[in-house]
């Protein structure tokens, strides 16, 4: 796993942006053992309050819980990372369609450019 | 929760009429990681110096887990100075050897293994190391302590960028909820992902203390960024 962290916006929001992506894409399934706290933070190269921060507001989201004796693990309620995907996706199309608005595309050129990239990526079909 | 470790109060130290830190107060608390940030000159090796006792401050005071400057501080902090100050003619086993008679809290069998995941061998005499080799013994020796307190007097100034990924590893690695880190460097964005907090003191006085968190969300920029603002030439 791989984390990359911008250098203007606080670190722990950045961990918590990318442990939800994480979860979404099941590179952390439903109701996984997390590894420990520290071993994370060495893992991400971050100060361990920071990663402990980071877990907290997950725990407040519901999206990990812990448990006392056992560790701390992903969510085991599937609708509610299906909800977290559903957030994401459309996070990500509004940020995109800003993009579009400010280079000055309208609606129907902004569909036309979708469809046709769709098109000629192809291999993405499936999915 | 968290204990204080090092409080000073009132800091003065003067240099003949060079006054190199002025009343300069601050609080060190244990679990946390700090970075004392600041332009050449600025006073961070002096203040690191009262704060083991190689200076006497002029003025104020300055105490480490709530006693003054002392033998028992010395066994609490584990020091790492700005220049290289170990006897070169050992080899790097008698070292540790060394440090191991001299620090109740001194882990042999640490030192060792970072030795080997650093590709040193422990037979090599001190003066035959590179300058980053030299510098890496030396780190390891101040790691290798179970202290209360660790000052790191610019722990990565001639080391390449791997072995600096492996120096901030090792800081985290030994993070310890009883144990607080100052770091002094210039290499800010290199440590910034570690600190909890950062000070920056400037023409000896501290200008600005808080978390690295407050900071970039306050200024939208990163404490690299924000240090080359304040401290422009």
């Amino acid at each position: 796993m791989k984390w990359s962290f911008d250098h203007d916006r606080p670190i722990y929001t950045q961990i918590i942006e990318q442990m939800k992506l994480f979860i979404a894409s099941g590179e952390y399934r439903a109701g996984e053992k997390l590894p420990a706290v520290r071993e994370m933070a060495q893992e991400a190269g971050v100060n361990p309050n920071t990663m402990q921060r980071a877990f907290s507001e997950l725990e407040n989201a519901g999206l990990v819980f812990a448990n006392r004796t056992s560790g701390r693990f992903i969510t085991e309620d599937i609708n509610m990372v299906e909800k977290l995907k559903e957030e994401l996706a459309s996070e990500a199309v509004r940020s995109f369609l800003d993009s579009m608005k400010r280079i000055g595309y309208d609606k129907a050129k902004t569909i036309e450019l979708i469809e046709k990239s769709i098109e000629e990526r192809g291999d993405d079909k499936d999915e | 929760m968290n204990d204080i470790i090092m409080e000073c109060s009132g800091l003065w130290k003067n240099y003949g009429g060079m006054q190199a830190l002025r009343n300069v107060s601050c609080r060190i608390q244990s679990g946390r990681i700090y970075g004392l940030l600041g332009p050449n000159g600025s006073g961070k090796t002096t203040l690191i110096k009262l704060a083991n006792g190689l200076l006497t401050p002029s003025a104020g005071k300055i105490l480490i887990n709530g006693e003054e400057v002392g033998i028992n501080s010395r066994k609490a902090v584990s020091y790492l100075p700005d220049c290289v100050a170990l006897p070169d003619w050992m080899r790097i086993y008698e070292l540790i050897k060394f440090y191991d008679d001299f620090y109740e809290d001194f882990n042999a069998k640490k030192a060792y293994q970072m030795l080997e995941s650093l590709n040193l061998f422990s037979g090599q005499r001190f003066k035959t190391l590179s300058k980053g080799n030299k510098e890496k013994v030396q780190l390891i020796l101040v790691m290798s302590r179970e202290a209360k307190l660790y000052l790191l007097d610019e722990p990565m100034g001639g080391v390449d960028p791997a072995t600096r990924d492996y120096i901030l590893n090792t800081i985290i690695t030994n993070y310890s909820p009883d144990a607080a880190v100052v770091i002094s460097t210039h290499l800010i964005s290199d440590v910034e992902n570690i600190l909890d907090e950062v000070l920056f003191i400037n023409r000896g006085e501290i200008v600005l203390s808080d978390t690295v968190d407050n900071i970039r969300s306050d200024n939208g920029k990163s404490v690299d960024a924000l240090f080359r603002e304040v401290f422009r030439c």
